[in-house]
């Protein structure tokens, strides 16, 4: 139930329904899409990527004097957790062909198809294995599984959502292996969405010109993940799973190649060293930094972790100057604040209407272009509607699906959705939802080739840690296929590798060339990374926790 | 924002009024490493069984979906031991045998429905455990696709089932065995290992970022259903 104040709101959208259904139904658009010259204005001027303090200067690193995220950059700017000089390099405790850091979609895909080429397998995750990013996509994965699709409209698709700077190699491997992953997953279980002669269902997405977007309801990364999670825990003799452990720095040898990692055991708070031939990183993204405040749909272990330990021992970043809020967050109730509202919700066509109920954007626009137009309609053009908490949303007005596709289809297709509402006593199936822009992906990251490669001899970057795919801003249904594509090829060639690799003896100088980077650039700090875990411990409890030493955000 | 008193593990604290679980343990003070994780409802990490004053009832829930209630008291389960059986699944056939041979507690379900009360997505999950001792793999399969396999099925129940590992089993089957198949993916896959776009998608890698632009502006939108 919506609160009073929101009542008078909810009759006009109300009242403007049977037209907006009526255009709909019609074919017609039910707004014009934005020229070139008007996407480039509304970014502009409301994204939040554009304001003043959204970027600064990294002042150390391979990217030094690169303008990035504010808050990627003080990450990076900040100390290992640990002292060198107290680890016996000589004695590492696990030696293995391919360590992988991040048990999400890439991290374990990447296990299979390394396993596939022979390889043992180390996987190291922060939290449990499939925790994950990957397990809370609902909406969907591209694929040009329809004839009058094509893997060349997809390119064109994703480079223009992009904005054109997406490495084309990259692209290229991510259209032309999208059938076929389809096809292997299915071959492995998966359930996807499918009519009765067996051809997928599809749907539309933000920026996409076709329906292209296989589902699996709205479970879709779910379904993914669990079966994913089922295989690598089938093969336990050639893939090790290590959980609550995460890696918190690279390994490198005398060559300069990168030779295993140091984990740290969060139960126990062990460290222990893992010597590996190759290293895959696939430490998903950083939504848990909040980056501006934001509320973010991501999960608990998003923090970077990757980025951070793959940039103190020398890798390029990618276009971390760039975050993605998808458009569609919760703002009401404030208990789901950020939840996602998956952007299926939209791609059945659910419509965002202002507090007057009117339309006020094309409903499929690229995210960055879709997010910065509902900031305009709330901050310019004052058509938000208000929370009792100081927030403010537009409105999605779901039960239109079901007037356009039969009654039955919101509960169908949305049950996660209509769930996590209901929980909170509000039915999207007669009721719209309130929403705003919540931070969602990091459309940056390591800077890959198309076999995964890095600029570091044997370290290889899979998945949302990865930078360079997607441009400046990631299409729906594009991560789901780019943790699929490119985990399989960070474990095909990781693992192919591995059998080539001769290491040197380890160290772990780079940490201290890095200290010593930050010392003479001049940056005091006592901030430690990765920060393994976000900080929503109240600062009057930490007042009173006066014995406590905080790393990080670990005491 | 009002306060209400809550008892964590027995000890009483007092937390925000409309929180979450996972919020209400943060601001107690709790530094969450087990017990968290999506905080959306998909992981199941954040199961917590709870009672409520006056009510016999043991209760289930989602930390992260679930609001705290006065003098409410609760311990979180973030880890329930059960055994994933180890099966190919190119190498098994989608029938009833498979359960009676992977996991043949499944025919001990004394039909008790205390799963399906434990379940906090609402899953009937007795229901799919009985369609998959009557064979029906499609209907287990279906009932049991919003799970999110946080154990508490399995912790409640009497015959010591492990219910989520079934259904995730039951998926696998009917996703590759028993869904429909359809006819173009095969058609579509093919034409791109004999290399049908390769000679587009190279003359589109090589053009400049004003060249693609145009032909990204110039694309058609077309959204019928084929």
């Amino acid at each position: 139930m919506y609160p009073d104040y929101m009542q008078e709101s909810l009759k006009l959208v109300e009242r403007t329904r049977a037209d907006r259904l009526k255009i709909a139904k019609s074919g017609e658009k039910v707004f014009k899409p934005m020229t070139e010259k008007e996407r480039g204005e509304v970014l502009s001027k409301f994204h939040p990527d554009y304001k003043e303090d959204a970027r600064r200067e990294v002042r150390v690193g391979p990217n030094k004097g690169d303008k990035i995220t504010t808050e990627v950059a003080d990450l990076l700017e900040s100390h290992s957790r640990i002292d060198s000089s107290l680890f016996d390099l000589a004695n590492p405790a696990y030696e293995t062909d391919v360590l992988i850091i991040g048990g999400g979609g890439a991290g374990c895909e990447a296990a299979l198809f390394a396993r596939n080429e022979g390889a043992n397998v180390i996987i190291s995750t922060k939290l449990r294995l499939g925790d994950s990013n990957s397990m809370m996509s609902q909406g969907g994965m591209q694929a040009s599984v329809n004839p009058h699709d094509s893997p060349i409209i997809h390119y064109l698709d994703a480079m223009g959502g992009g904005h054109f700077d997406n490495k084309p190699d990259l692209v290229r491997a991510l259209v032309t292996d999208a059938p076929m992953i389809v096809t292997w997953l299915e071959e492995l279980g998966v359930m996807w969405d499918k009519g009765a002669d067996g051809h997928y269902v599809t749907k539309a997405g933000g920026g996409t010109s076709r329906r292209r977007m296989l589902s699996a309801r709205d479970y879709t990364g779910a379904t993914i993940m669990r079966v994913l999670m089922d295989e690598v825990k089938s093969y336990p003799d050639d893939i090790k799973v290590m959980e609550f452990a995460p890696c918190v720095e690279l390994i490198m040898d005398d060559k300069g190649q990168v030779a295993g990692g140091v984990l740290y055991d969060l139960d126990t708070e062990e460290y222990s060293l893992v010597k590996s031939k190759t290293t895959i990183i696939t430490t998903g993204g950083f939504g848990r930094l909040h980056i501006k405040g934001f509320p973010t749909t991501n999960h608990y272990g998003a923090t970077a972790d990757g980025i951070v330990i793959a940039y103190r021992a020398g890798a390029k970043l990618l276009y971390m100057d760039s975050v993605q809020y998808h458009p569609t967050g919760a703002v009401y109730p404030e208990q789901i604040l950020g939840f996602l509202v998956t952007e299926e919700v939209r791609g059945l066509g659910a419509q965002p209407v202002n507090k007057v109920g009117e339309l006020f954007v094309f409903p499929l626009e690229p995210r960055d272009i879709e997010a910065a137009a509902f900031i305009r309609e709330c901050l310019e053009r004052d058509k938000g509607i208000k929370t009792h908490t100081g927030r403010v949303g537009v409105w999605l007005d779901s039960p239109i699906i079901d007037m356009l596709h039969g009654d039955g289809t919101i509960k169908r297709n949305l049950p996660a959705m209509v769930r996590q509402f209901s929980r909170f006593g509000i039915d999207i199936t007669c009721e719209p939802m309130l929403i705003y822009p919540t931070l969602h992906y990091q459309n940056g990251g390591i800077e890959i080739n198309e076999r995964c490669e890095t600029n570091l001899s044997n370290l290889y970057v899979a998945g949302e840690a990865s930078g360079g795919v997607h441009g400046r801003n990631r299409l729906m249904g594009n991560s789901v296929l780019d943790y699929n594509v490119f985990g399989r090829r960070a474990g095909i060639n990781a693992g192919q590798r591995s059998k080539q690799v001769k290491l040197g003896k380890l160290t772990l100088n780079h940490i201290n060339r890095y200290e010593a980077e930050l010392k003479n650039a001049g940056i005091k700090t006592d901030r430690i990374s990765p920060i393994l875990l976000p900080d929503y411990t109240p600062k009057e409890v930490k007042d009173r926790q006066l014995t406590a030493h905080y790393e990080g955000t670990l005491r | 924002m009002g306060k209400v008193s809550i008892f964590i593990m027995g000890k009483r604290y007092n937390v925000p009024e409309g929180s979450t679980i996972i919020t209400a343990l943060e601001y107690a003070g709790f530094q969450l490493k087990r017990g968290c994780g999506c905080r959306e409802g998909f992981c199941g990490a954040c199961s917590t069984v709870y009672r409520l004053p006056g009510d016999y009832k043991l209760r289930t829930g989602l930390a992260c979906g679930t609001v705290v209630e006065k003098d409410m008291q609760l311990v979180q389960i973030p880890f329930v031991p059960a055994e994933k059986v180890i099966y190919d699944i190119s190498k098994l056939t989608p029938s009833v045998d498979v359960f009676q041979k992977l996991y043949p507690e499944v025919f001990r379900c004394l039909s008790c429905n205390t799963c399906t009360k434990a379940c906090p997505q609402n899953i009937e999950v007795m229901d799919y455990i009985q369609a998959i001792i009557k064979g029906d793999i499609e209907k287990a399969a279906d009932i049991s696709f919003d799970c999110i396999m946080c154990g508490l099925c399995a912790m409640r129940c009497p015959a010591e089932i492990v219910q989520y590992q079934v259904g995730l089993l039951a998926r696998r089957l009917y996703g590759k065995y028993l869904s429909p198949k359809g006819e173009f993916i095969k058609t579509r896959v093919k034409e791109i290992e004999d290399h049908k776009y390769d000679k587009e998608l190279s003359e589109l890698s090589s053009m400049s970022k004003d060249e693609v632009s145009k032909r990204y502006y110039a694309r058609d939108l077309d959204f019928k259903i084929t």
